[in-house]
């Protein structure tokens, strides 16, 4: 072991990305705009374990029998309810943020795998619609882009409240991606930095809310399911009021989802996470005696992989929505532009410079040569080739469980191994029957 | 020809909405709204509808290419999102009339309440009467007319809108100034004055728009200024 100089002993106060930042503010006058999501240490599923079947319970044959992963979202509201064929949508993310490959690619892997994709702070472009099989609609404070053509296009619409990223925030868009398209869609001027409003211009609460979604499902002849989105901040009341409001199913995100921009600040410090937001929607839902019925959760934010989903499902969400991971399974951080990355002043893996418009993998921007690097046809194979793995993880678990069916996942199936985990999860501690807060 | 009467007390709002959707061509007087919600929204065709009575929230929503007349008042969100085509409205127009209107034309012959015509993409309104607080906040594209007084805040954060106010404003909102009244600005409030039906003089009306002060953040960068050898 190499003992630290004593005359290098780094504060934990004030640590190198402290000093760094106060040093960036001192120097702009601006708060730090960033892309990505939470990047301090959290509470996270990982802090979950899977107790696998043995002598109490039985397995089913991990690589034979039957595990089902559909779902189905509105069937008791809408003539053509959402069915995916697995348990992993593709959350919403925008033309804009994202470039025109980008967005095909998202449209292209998930439709080969029986999921959907979802706008975004923007509108919808003729690509995504082609290239995805189910799109979801988002329906943002801003109304970028909004119509009634392309409302009618979309298989379901989600209302958006909030993001994990930023509970109560607007979306942004900076003036280097507001290039004459995107602009267009936008109803903006080329070059402004897009500050989106962060409330619905027309409803301001539960009860106009279920006013708008009639209007919605009149404009659209009760054709596609309502979805409504919020920011995990206070997941089971949001949740109960969004019921309330005649959602079919409801997307929580957690303070680990990912945005293209948005003030570090709001991302590091503002919103629970998904660990703790998710038993407290189902807990809503519970109440309202609609869980695992005729209202869906959908959870989100720092979902990674068939372990996250398979304890997203077990803590009783119906489907998980992924972005950031997404995005690098199309290619976001790839160390082969590992050279450009370092004439940014950073490297593949660190990349959170969403909003700056450079990407070097030609993802989270409007760059023509940029944009050009990403193939949405390899895209779209790598992302349905990692939503696949997710799947088959998330079924191998769940076999491994004794389910024939990932919903039938359960709390019962988890421990935790934090006393932290343990208290937000509602599920005991690893060897013991202890549950904080519950006796 | 004659109007097909639809009548609210005998039907159901999907029932009267879905035969609006359905037409393609002719007039529909709706009667006995009673304040429903979202009636005549997503009409999508050249047909002409007369609603005699109160409307409830989201009225024309999404309005495109037809014609709605409102014989009474409306509440919130009255022509939200409207494309293209005509809403008009003899009486007062609730919260949010116009809101994110993309085109087309919203004349509310009385009052509208606060944020009328937040976040307009393009479409032109025309307000008889006053509008409530924050009016035009964030809009983007369009032509805000009235012809009475304006409440706060008026145009707050607005982008590429034009507002035209006649009476008194009790203030404007951030980035919001007024500006000078040029040739083609008395132009077009000549032709929103007449195409709405409303007998004023255009001399009488002053311009507002953006300055645009805010369409980008300020960022500072005080080492550049140092390595350049300027700063202080």
């Amino acid at each position: 072991m190499t003992d630290q100089p004593w005359n290098l002993r780094e504060s934990y106060t004030y640590d190198r990305n402290v000093i760094a930042e106060i040093r960036r503010a001192a120097n702009t006058g601006i708060y730090r705009i960033r892309g990505w999501g939470a990047k301090r240490e959290l509470p996270t599923l990982d802090d979950l374990v899977f107790l696998g079947a043995s002598m109490s319970r039985y397995p089913l044959e991990g690589y034979r029998e039957a595990c089902g992963t559909d779902v189905t979202i509105g069937a008791d509201t809408s003539e053509n309810p959402v069915q995916l064929d697995i348990p992993i949508t593709i959350a919403g993310m925008s033309f804009g943020s994202l470039s025109a490959n980008a967005k095909e690619a998202l449209g292209r892997g998930a439709s080969a795998v029986g999921t959907s994709t979802t706008t975004g702070d923007g509108g919808m472009t003729p690509e995504e619609r082609g290239h995805s099989t189910k799109l979801v609609y988002q329906y943002l404070p801003s109304r970028y882009g909004m119509n009634p053509d392309d409302l009618r296009k979309a298989d379901a619409i989600e209302v958006v409240v909030g993001q994990g990223a930023k509970p109560g925030g607007g979306g942004m868009l900076m003036g280097q991606k507001i290039t004459e398209r995107v602009a267009e869609m936008r109803t903006l001027p080329e070059g402004i930095d897009q500050r989106s409003a962060c409330r619905h211009p027309d409803w301001t609460g539960p009860d106009d809310l279920e006013i708008k979604i009639i209007e919605l499902r009149e404009i659209t002849g009760h054709r596609v399911p309502v979805y409504v989105k919020v920011g995990a901040a206070r997941p089971y009341y949001d949740t109960a009021l969004a019921v309330k409001a005649g959602a079919d199913a409801v997307v929580v995100d957690g303070m680990q989802g990912g945005t293209a921009a948005t003030q570090d600040v709001f991302i590091e410090h503002v919103g629970i996470p998904t660990i703790a937001a998710i038993p407290e929607a189902v807990r809503a839902l519970q109440d309202l005696d609609v869980h695992r019925g005729s209202v869906k959760l959908i959870a989100a934010g720092g979902i990674r992989s068939g372990a996250d989903v398979g304890k997203a499902l077990a803590l009783g969400a119906d489907a998980v929505s992924i972005g950031t991971a997404a995005l690098i399974a199309i290619g976001d951080n790839d160390p082969k532009y590992e050279a450009d990355y370092n004439a940014l002043g950073t490297s593949a893996g660190y990349w959170e410079d969403f909003q700056a418009g450079n990407d070097p993998a030609g993802i989270t921007t409007q760059d023509p040569e940029l944009s050009a690097r990403l193939d949405p046809v390899i895209g779209g194979r790598r992302l349905a080739n990692y939503l696949k793995v997710l799947s088959v993880e998330a079924q191998t678990i769940a076999r491994a469980c004794g389910k024939s069916h990932v919903h039938n996942l359960e709390p019962e199936d988890l421990a935790a191994l934090t006393v932290e985990a343990a208290a937000m999860a509602k599920v005991p501690i690893a060897g013991t029957s202890w549950i904080p807060g519950q006796g | 020809m004659t109007a097909t009467t639809l009548d609210l007390s005998t039907s159901t709002l999907r029932e009267v909405n879905g035969t609006l959707h359905a037409a393609t061509a002719g007039s529909f007087t709706i009667t006995h709204p009673r304040g429903a919600h979202a009636l005549a929204a997503g009409i999508d065709a050249a047909i002409d509808v007369e609603i005699d009575g109160p409307v409830g929230y989201y009225c024309a929503g999404m309005h495109k290419t037809g014609t709605v007349l409102v014989k009474g008042n409306a509440s919130t969100g009255l022509a939200e999102n409207i494309m293209s085509g005509t809403v008009r409205i003899t009486g007062n127009a609730m919260m949010s009339a116009g809101a994110t209107g993309c085109g087309g034309l919203l004349v509310i012959e009385g009052n509208a309440g606060a944020r009328c015509g937040i976040s307009m993409k393009g479409v032109d309104i025309v307000v008889g009467g006053n509008v409530g607080h924050m009016s035009a906040f964030m809009g983007q594209a369009g032509n805000l007319v009235v012809l009475g007084d304006a409440a706060e805040d008026l145009g707050d954060s607005l982008y590429e809108v034009d507002i035209f106010v006649r009476g008194s404003v009790a203030s404007l909102g951030s980035d919001c100034v007024e500006k000078e009244m040029r040739p083609e600005h008395v132009d077009t409030l000549t032709r929103l004055l007449a195409v709405a039906d409303m007998d004023a003089d255009p001399a009488d009306f002053t311009r507002y728009g953006s300055a645009r002060t805010l369409y980008n953040f300020h960022v500072d960068d005080i080492d550049a200024e140092l390595a350049a050898g300027g700063a202080s």
